[in-house]
């Protein structure tokens, strides 16, 4: 029935506008430059770190250069397919695709590098820092099945459980937990969201848990967490995703755009270019947003107020 | 919410003979096939060799996609078209929102609700839009209504379009129907990635995903009224010289009139409620807000972000059930000229005084009160409560005593046995093709290679199903036989049904904790409002002859109910079963999300990775387990009356 809806909608489209090519994927958001505003569309990933970025960004672009900014959730690999097309204009944080990269800044060039974010990103496995205090050698993996039996939870059956997050995030887990013959089984929460949930109620009755986590992340400070130590990460040690058996690598945020919005993108784009900012004050602007529940909005405009010395650079 | 037309109780039981009759066949069936099969396959997961990897080919398709998306005919000459129109469409609907500000759009809503409907649901639809302004989400509510506008009059245009084929033409529809059924039995979220991958992140995707979800309704319903019209009604027409176009347009059109709004009505409902899961393909609006606040767990700011949809949602639904309901069919232009008129004097007073955009100063700061009670409840209630025990504790014992030994019970049983027990169950309630369709459709899934996860997800729908029918038959029974209990329960009823699904993730996880209990736990709330609705419809249509014949007996409040009311609701109940099961399974996918695992995850993470493989081939076996268990639990009558 679909084809019958793209016949019917198609033919009124060749009567009404020609024969020409529509190439879709240059193609903006609808709703974007509305009543004559010159505007930027952000990629917001579904994590606070991004948000963050984002709110910041937004607040200045708006604030200071009079741009329109709608933002809007995409998952992380569909974001890169989304700012090649130019349905969103940047990426402001983005964790290592190596083979999108390839894909379409190095043969396609729809995608444009923008520098660093300012910000490593480092992805691990985490215990509670309460339970290290009882637990001191707790820290190393070699240890973990002898400590599988705090972590059974009803999902895990009889094993320990590792705690996933999102499915869109860079994780090897499954594998780790295989090929270190570790006795847990890894249960994925399902999105960010529901992991932050789950971990603030076992912080809450101080509960064992164990859990795939990176930094920065805000929860650190309202939960402190201690890092397991894996195997140590050798460059290439993750090359085969079914074979991994050591940590994860701390990888430098980038910043990526649009190739077109680079190009002719005047201010909004060389400012987004600039952005670089700080772990600290990212988290600073994390926390107002999940912790304090401030709209980003307001913690976006709480930091500029305090920190212009960092900002006015990136508008030079 | 939409209507459900309880069909007229009618007798349904089969004749104790025939059921056996069916039950021996497909034993002599079984004892035929089935040491065949287990000689060649002994498993009890579905055996290997009967699995298609279809991983390899569906790669290398999503990759010739994304290389030819900009340089083939295809996609130049034919879905960039479709993608543009959408996006030019949608934006017109926009700037034309944003050009009558929030005064104009105000008041030309209340002017057509007072044309359609009087002055009382003008005055609540003026309420609902400024209310969708106070919470501070005017401009979002606009986008949303700029793409329900476009997706709404494409679904009703295909729908039509449809609808009339089917109408005229009886061959055409008996090949319909069995489709349109279909189609509104299977999880939105299983429609996705597919539309994704073709169209891209963005608005063209969305709204295609919410045509595709919406037209069948709209299709079904046309077809329905056209066929239904008096053949008596038509002679006379016919007889007064009129030629084919003539009836059609004159009498057939103009007869079907109730059932055509009907269907306008469950287009605008289901096109909603698509609203918020197209916001992880990137919709925007109301839904965008609703999944970016549930990202850092701030239940106020998406509930504050959910209340516009559903006010959105019962306006549209009370004024185009009343347009269905008023008899007569006066021209509406006078009025629509009125209303146009006074709409366009406030846009442009709005503009003179410079006043188009919401003030900013209006908005009510609803989020916080709604997180600080929110983390109350699941600070007092998660464990640690005396006696009863908290929601985890309970969460965990559901787990472990309910969802984990159905799930391995499930996967223990032999394949052939599952499929043999689908066909039984399908084949008693309906003909042998419904009970083929159920068999086939699960065999499908063993040879796409997900049977594991397909049983994991069942084991969560069957649990979620049983629980909901207990809850929803009791508060049914309750609300039928008290009126001010369902009163009382109406308006609690209406919201949870229109409230986007999402909202409820993040809560039940905060009581419930991850895991597949919240899943269940999600999948409850939403489908216990239609099987309330429905139970309590069939138990008040009750004949009332039949029940003051009962009471003249003697018979006592609770014998009426057990002996008469119950068994003649018996075509209602099993309809409530039948809706249950279709909107726990859209829910228990989606809670892939909270941990549920299984199906919904492998979704979630195929549109999340865009890995085509692993989420288009978890999406049809989400539609092949949908189709099965609505052939199971549907009965034949309803497929041959006129119901719903």
């Amino acid at each position: 029935m679909r084809r019958t809806t793209f016949a019917a909608v198609s033919c009124v489209l060749v009567l009404t506008t020609g024969c020409g090519a529509a190439d879709m994927t240059r193609q903006a958001s609808p709703f974007a430059n509305a009543q004559g505003a010159k505007s930027v569309t952000l990629s917001v990933q579904s994590w606070v770190g991004a948000q963050s970025d984002v709110a910041v960004a937004q607040y200045l672009l708006e604030h200071e250069l009079g741009y329109r900014v709608d933002t809007v959730q995409v998952d992380e690999v569909p974001a890169w397919d989304a700012l090649s097309q130019g349905r969103v204009d940047a990426i402001l944080e983005d964790w290592g695709h190596p083979d999108q990269e390839k894909r379409y800044v190095d043969d396609k060039k729809t995608i444009a590098r923008a520098g660093g974010l300012g910000v490593t990103g480092h992805i691990g496995w985490f215990v509670p820092t309460y339970l290290v205090k009882q637990h001191p050698d707790i820290t190393d993996w070699k240890n973990l099945n002898k400590y599988a039996s705090l972590f059974r939870t009803a999902e895990s059956g009889g094993k320990g459980q590792l705690l996933d997050g999102s499915p869109s995030y860079v994780t090897n887990d499954k594998a780790l937990v295989r090929n270190l013959k570790l006795d847990y089984q890894v249960v994925f929460a399902g999105s960010e969201a529901a992991q932050i949930t789950q971990i603030k109620q076992f912080a809450k009755e101080k509960k064992p848990f164990l859990t795939y986590w990176y930094e920065p992340q805000w929860l650190f400070k309202k939960v402190p967490m201690t890092e397991v130590k894996l195997p140590a990460y050798k460059e290439g040690c993750d090359a085969d995703a079914a074979k991994v058996a050591c940590a994860y690598p701390h990888t430098p945020l980038q910043k990526y755009l649009n190739a077109d919005f680079a190009r002719s993108g005047g201010r909004a784009a060389a400012f987004l270019k600039k952005f670089r900012w700080t772990t600290e004050d990212q988290d600073q602007v994390s926390l107002m947003i999940a912790e304090q529940k401030l709209s980003p909005e307001e913690a976006a405009k709480k930091w500029v107020d305090a920190h212009p010395d960092v900002w006015k650079r990136w508008l030079s | 919410m939409a209507t459900i037309s309880v069909p007229s109780p009618r007798r349904l039981t089969l004749p104790a003979s025939q059921a056996v009759r069916k039950l021996l066949v497909l034993a002599v069936v079984a004892v035929v096939l089935v040491p065949l099969a287990n000689a060649r396959w002994a498993s009890a997961a579905w055996p290997h060799g009967l699995t298609v990897d279809l991983s390899k080919p569906l790669a290398s398709a999503s990759d010739w996609v994304i290389d030819n998306r900009d340089t083939h005919p295809l996609f130049l000459y034919f879905f960039g078209y479709i993608s543009d129109a959408v996006v030019l469409t949608v934006r017109a609907v926009y700037l034309t929102l944003l050009a009558a500000g929030w005064p104009g759009v105000t008041v030309l809503a209340a002017a057509v609700a007072h044309r359609v409907a009087g002055a009382r649901l003008a005055a609540g639809t003026a309420v609902a839009f400024l209310a969708c302004g106070a919470l501070g989400m005017w401009v979002p509510t606009m986008q949303t209504l700029a793409l329900m506008v476009v997706a709404v009059l494409a679904s009703v245009a295909v729908g039509l379009v449809l609808g009339l084929g089917g109408g005229l033409s009886g061959r055409l529809h008996r090949a319909l129907r069995p489709v349109l059924d279909t189609m509104q039995v299977l999880p939105a979220f299983a429609y996705l990635l597919p539309v994704v991958l073709v169209f891209g992140i963005g608005v063209p995707a969305a709204v295609l995903a919410t045509v595709v979800y919406a037209a069948p309704p709209m299709a079904r319903l046309t077809a329905l009224g056209l066929r239904g019209a008096d053949p008596e009604v038509l002679e006379a027409v016919e007889s007064l010289g009129a030629t084919p176009r003539q009836r059609l347009l004159t009498a057939r059109i103009p007869l079907a009139r109730k059932e055509l709004l009907l269907g306008l009505n469950q287009t605008i409902m289901m096109a909603l409620s698509m609203a918020v899961i197209a916001s992880v393909i990137g919709a925007g609006g109301l839904g965008d807000r609703v999944y970016q606040a549930l990202a850092s767990v701030d239940v106020g700011a998406a509930l504050a972000a959910g209340i516009p949809i559903v006010l959105l949602a019962v306006v549209l639904d009370r004024i185009t059930a009343a347009a269905g309901e008023r008899g007569d069919s006066r021209r509406p232009a006078a009025g629509l000229a009125y209303a146009l008129g006074a709409t366009l004097a406030v846009a442009l007073a709005a503009r003179l005084l410079g006043r188009l955009d919401w003030p900013a100063s209006w908005t009510l700061n609803f989020a916080e009160p709604v997180n600080r009670a929110v983390d109350w409840m699941t600070a007092h209630l998660y464990s640690g409560v005396p006696v009863i025990g908290g929601t985890a504790d309970w969460a965990g014992h559901f787990t472990t005593w309910v969802l984990d030994p159905l799930r391995d019970g499930l996967q223990w049983l032999p394949w052939w046995s599952v499929l043999l027990i689908v066909g039984a169950l399908a084949w008693l309630i309906g003909t042998w093709r419904t009970a083929l369709t159920a068999v086939l459709a699960m065999a499908a899934i063993g040879v796409l290679g997900v049977w594991e996860p397909s049983l994991d997800t069942l084991s969560q729908v069957l649990a979620a199903v049983a629980v909901t029918l207990v809850l929803g038959f009791a508060t049914g029974v309750a609300a039928a036989r008290s009126d001010r209990v369902e009163r009382a329960l109406r308006p609690v009823l209406d919201v949870f049904q229109t409230m986007p699904q999402f909202v409820y993730l993040i809560p039940v996880v905060a009581l419930f904790g991850v895991g597949r209990a919240p899943a269940v736990a999600a999948a409850v709330v939403y489908a216990l409002p239609a099987v309330v609705r429905i139970t309590a419809q069939g138990l008040r249509q009750v004949d009332p002859a039949a029940l003051e014949s009962a009471r003249s007996l003697g018979a006592t409040g609770r014998q009426q109910l057990t002996q008469v009311q119950l068994p003649l609701a018996r075509p209602a109940l099993l309809l409530a079963v039948n809706q249950g099961v279709v909107l726990v399974l859209a829910v228990v996918i989606i809670g892939g999300l909270v941990g549920g695992g299984a199906l919904g995850y492998d979704v979630a993470f195929g549109l999340a990775q865009g890995d085509l493989a692993t989420g288009l081939v978890a999406g049809a076996a989400i539609v092949c387990l949908g189709l099965m268990l609505d052939r199971v639990t549907q009965p034949t009558e309803r497929r041959a009356g006129k119901g719903a």
